[in-house]
């Protein structure tokens, strides 16, 4: 097998994990904390929210680092899909698969997203505009109001044994939880 | 400029694996809050695990970034509500759009650019956060 074939496996979970820890350690031996909703607070800075709002008059310079960090990760994710794609589709659980096809997603075997509900042409409609604009809002409001997302507080927090960082990953359950096992069957419904 | 390349490579490894792993997948998401597959919790879970190993290694014998300060641990704020109500409504749009701030980015790369819109939106979400903020219990 050649390293590109390898690579072009999918990834297990105990390759993932070590990774994403040794990105967490890394920035912590360039002198930064892993914290990716940072990067939000410094759009809304570069932007000029700090012109009115007291919570957004910073220097965002000191997230380019952050911002270059997100780009890294665009960047990374045209390379992965473009070279390294897999030759077989996601290995999803087939109780998952069955749920999906029963609710009109059939797009799971290609892609990230499914193109019936992530796309240009769906954000003319109510369930896009739920998923994608309401969701991303809230993604934003909430991070922000945790005081971090799945880097700051599920890895970093977590990884420094910080109390409240479990309790914000509780709250991220607890979201998860409604939205999919209450909220979710309506809203694909729409 | 090369203060910076280190940070947009490291981002370049972090967004493969992310797409690799299907980290960025919003099938893996619903999975995940299904309980239908272990991916997930073994991502997030050996990740934490190896975090703190690292975290503790590094405090115990007080070591030095690159440029030769110690690396300091800043412990979070203890007041409750902000943790709860606030990481609810994460979580709320976390398995909506199947992506954390992370994985919106490299879902941009990765064939799904309509997530700009989804980043566009969570910008405007902190900027509502930090227009409420004084308002909101924490």
């Amino acid at each position: 097998m050649s390293l590109l074939e390898f690579l072009r496996q999918p990834w297990p979970w105990y390759v993932a994990g070590p990774i994403i820890a040794a990105v967490y350690l890394m920035l912590l031996w360039f002198g930064k904390s892993f914290g990716i909703s940072a990067t939000l607070h410094a759009a809304c800075s570069m932007l000029g929210a700090g012109k009115r709002i007291p919570f957004f008059r910073f220097d965002w310079r000191t997230q380019l680092w952050n911002l270059l960090f997100v780009l890294g990760a665009l960047i990374g994710g045209f390379i992965a899909s473009t070279w390294l794609s897999s030759p077989t589709p996601p290995a999803l659980a087939p109780a998952f698969t069955e749920w999906a096809a029963a609710n009109g997603i059939q797009s799971w075997a290609t892609g990230m997203a499914p193109t019936e509900l992530f796309g240009w042409e769906q954000l003319l409609t109510v369930r896009g505009l739920v998923m994608m604009v309401i969701g991303g809002f809230l993604v934003g409001f909430g991070s922000r109001y945790a005081g971090g997302c799945t880097s700051g507080h599920a890895i970093s927090g977590l990884s420094n044994l910080q109390l409240p960082s479990l309790v914000a990953v509780i709250g991220f359950f607890i979201g998860g939880l409604t939205v999919t096992w209450l909220l979710l069957p309506h809203i694909l419904a729409l | 400029m090369m203060k910076y390349l280190k940070f947009i490579l490291l981002g370049v490894v972090f967004g493969i694996m992310f797409t690799k792993a299907e980290v960025i997948s919003w099938y893996r998401i619903q999975e995940m809050f299904r309980f239908e597959s272990f991916h997930m919790y073994g991502v997030i879970g050996s990740a934490v695990v190896l975090g703190a190993i690292g975290t503790a290694i590094i405090k115990h014998w007080r070591m030095k970034d690159l440029y030769g300060n110690t690396i300091l641990f800043q412990d979070k704020q203890r007041t409750w509500p902000r943790y709860i109500i606030g990481g609810t409504i994460f979580g709320l749009g976390w398995a909506l759009t199947g992506a954390c701030p992370g994985p919106m980015f490299t879902l941009v790369g990765a064939g799904h650019p309509v997530f700009l819109v989804t980043i566009a939106s969570a910008i405007a979400g902190t900027w509502a956060y930090g227009a409420l903020k004084d308002r909101l219990p924490h």
